[in-house]
């Protein structure tokens, strides 16, 4: 399936893939509006994360894995591995927030939910034509949408 | 002004924040080199000090809510023909430093672009343009020398066949384009947008020049498309550096800064840079003013053939020298001294790092010097024996068939080339912190030049040049570039004087 890669020879840490992320999953769909209300009044996050270490940086979400510890970790049945698609899908609805898939993941690309008890997790832009918005975003080609 | 040097607030640029449209995200923060701007912790904002912004525009690219804008700041001193605000922060400056005045990029001076005032011809009735569409039109060029003549010989008596050429050919250089990427050392500018380089001129069927940097061991399998140089500090170079080309150049001197050397401060010999250059990492690398050996003629021609014989003659030798007074006489003797092409770098031409003084002083405008090298060599009877490369300010396709209508047989680009991969041309790559990450080694600004991306660019460029090129020689009745080069009956020129006409080698507008 294709996934999200990050390059970190290229990553410039600049951020606006987290800006991009937050846009499209915004009510508004407005990055003034998601950054400077949503984000700070319902809590809107970004499903990225980003690890920065001297010179080298990268924005990490989920990577959607083959065999998924957070799915085989999850209590209530929220985390679901799309046998179509492939992807690791999130039910917000069935979520009860017992953290269990946070600690399993490997990769630490899942996070809390600022303001609910839940997840905040990478959908791969599912409903997004031309793609994961973080990918579209990024300036310098450093996130890659492909089948590896 | 508090704790701040008394004239910190003469500063070039304003940066403007639109409030309505920053949303505190600190985009540009991150994306300064020159750290303009900062959080306020105590008004939980993003802000800025104007002192320090370069005018780079990377904050104003970045920008995912376009709330900046960059401008030049408009404080004026009284108005002085003389005294140009240039002029007075320059004295202030020196005053604080003691120091030499350091610049980077080609020339910001205002001395005539010759280009501007020669205007290209267009075929009307008597003899038809050509659509470049619909039918053929050759942009390949050869540089190296042309025999004198050649000369056949006829198949056999009795026997059938085409004539064989007896005449040996010196080694050419072919270029699908006439143009190349000029010389800008690895270290100057990073690796890369050396990757870039060598991918875009592999693609393209043209060739990038090493600069005097040394040429990195992963970049060898491009050698069929690379130019390796060889300057006065020799940095790199080696026997297998000397052969891993499809031509050397021995560089003289450059156009921003002709009779000076070069200095690579110790901070940008990374790793890499000290591998490639075999100098030892943090050392400066220092190229002297001259070569020092080569005083004459004479010892110049004993390095071309040195650096011939080293390379068994496969390839063919350039000599780069900067446009200065006597450029013909010069280039002249370049050709007696056995060199197959002769590059001349016009006072307008980039740098990583010149005295200003130099830049701004020094040389003369590559459009005359072209005009008075190729009617020089012609004069002589010697134009065959070396093709002609004009370097250091050429803008677009125009300018190229402009260079190659007064006598150019190609064109180096380095300014454009840089262009093209987001340089702004700030001016600032003396100081190794180029915002776009194309004059810099600090390993976190060169990630923002990805090689993918700026060998795509460098290429689209090109091929759009190429385009241009064939669009322009057919509205002049010509399908090749070979008919162009040296037909300064295709320029006239507007609002030149006499002599330049003379010097230029064309009419004026009318006649
Ligand atoms: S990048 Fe633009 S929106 Fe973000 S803090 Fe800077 S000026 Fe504001
Ligand atoms: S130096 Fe460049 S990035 Fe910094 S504020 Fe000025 S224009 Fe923006
Ligand atoms: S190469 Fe970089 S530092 Fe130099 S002028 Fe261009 S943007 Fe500025």
């Amino acid at each position: 399936m294709k996934r999200v890669y990050p390059d970190k020879e290229y990553c410039i840490g600049c951020h606006l893939c987290e800006l991009a992320c937050i846009t499209v999953h915004s009510k508004s769909q407005d990055l003034i509006i998601a950054y400077t209300q949503e984000r700070l009044e319902d809590g809107l996050k970004a499903c990225k994360r980003f690890q920065e270490k001297g010179p080298t940086c990268v924005a990490l979400s989920c990577r959607h894995c083959d065999d998924p510890a957070c799915v085989a970790a999850c209590i209530s049945g929220a985390l679901q591995k799309d046998p179509e698609t492939g992807a690791t899908t999130y039910d917000i609805e069935k979520c009860v927030g017992c953290w269990s898939c946070l600690m399993a993941c490997p990769y630490g690309a899942i996070q809390r939910h600022p303001t609910l008890n839940k997840i905040v997790k990478c959908d791969l832009c599912r409903d997004r034509e031309g793609g994961p918005a973080c990918v579209a975003a990024c300036p310098n080609m450093a996130l890659k949408f492909e089948e590896r | 002004m508090l704790f701040q040097p008394i004239n910190k607030n003469y500063h070039d640029y304003r940066i403007e924040r639109d409030k309505d449209l920053c949303i505190n995200c600190k985009v540009c923060i991150r994306q300064c080199a020159y750290e303009a701007h900062f959080w306020d912790e105590a008004r939980q904002k993003v802000r800025h000090d104007n002192t320090k912004c370069v005018g780079c525009h990377r904050c104003e690219a970045l920008c995912p809510t376009g709330a900046l804008c960059i401008r030049l700041n408009e404080s004026e001193f009284r108005p002085n023909a003389c005294w140009r605000p240039i002029f007075m922060k320059n004295i202030y400056k020196q005053a604080d430093t003691g120091g030499v005045l350091l610049a980077g990029m080609g020339s910001p001076v205002d001395i005539p672009v010759y280009w501007d005032n020669l205007l290209l011809d267009a075929s009307q009735v008597t003899n038809p343009s050509i659509d470049p569409l619909r039918e053929p039109m050759e942009l390949k060029t050869f540089l190296g020398s042309k025999p004198d003549r050649v000369e056949f010989a006829a198949p056999a008596k009795g026997k059938k066949g085409k004539p064989k050429l007896t005449t040996k050919l010196a080694p050419q250089i072919e270029l699908n384009y006439p143009i190349m990427f000029s010389a800008m050392s690895f270290g100057s500018i990073n690796f890369n947008l050396h990757v870039a380089m060598a991918r875009a001129a592999t693609e393209l069927g043209i060739c990038y020049n090493t600069g005097e940097g040394g040429l990195h061991k992963s970049l060898y399998k491009y050698g069929k498309n690379t130019i390796v140089q060889v300057a006065s500090g020799r940095f790199g170079v080696h026997a297998e550096y000397l052969n891993a080309g499809a031509g050397i150049e021995i560089k003289i001197g450059q156009g921003a800064k002709p009779g000076i050397g070069g200095h690579l401060p110790g901070e940008k010999i990374n790793e890499k840079v000290s591998e490639t250059r075999m100098i030892p990492v943090g050392s400066d690398a220092i190229s002297p003013a001259p070569h020092h050996d080569i005083y004459s003629i004479e010892d110049l021609h004993q390095l071309i053939f040195a650096l011939k014989e080293a390379s068994r003659y496969r390839v063919p030798v350039s000599v780069k020298i900067a446009a200065v007074h006597n450029v013909a006489a010069i280039a002249s003797g370049i050709v007696r001294a056995g060199a197959d092409i002769v590059a001349i770098d016009g006072m307008r031409g980039g740098t990583g790092a010149a005295p200003a003084m130099i830049r701004d002083n020094v040389g003369i405008p590559i459009e005359l010097a072209i005009a008075a090298v190729d009617q020089r060599l012609r004069d002589e009877g010697i134009r065959n024996r070396a093709s002609i490369i004009a370097a250091g300010g050429t803008r677009c396709s125009a300018d190229v068939v402009k260079a190659i209508a007064l006598g150019a047989d190609a064109c180096y680009i380095g300014t454009a080339a840089l262009l093209a991969v987001g340089c702004t041309l700030c001016g600032k790559c003396y100081t190794g912190k180029c915002p776009w990450g194309i004059a810099t080694n600090d390993s976190k600004l060169s990630k923002r030049q990805n090689p993918d991306i700026a060998a795509r660019k460098m290429a689209n460029l090109i091929r759009a040049w190429g385009h241009e090129i064939e669009e322009m020689l057919g509205g002049m009745g010509l399908n090749s570039i070979e008919s162009l080069r040296g037909n300064r009956d295709k320029l006239r020129a507007v609002g030149l004087s006499s002599t330049e006409m003379d010097i230029l080698g064309v009419k004026h507008a009318g006649r």
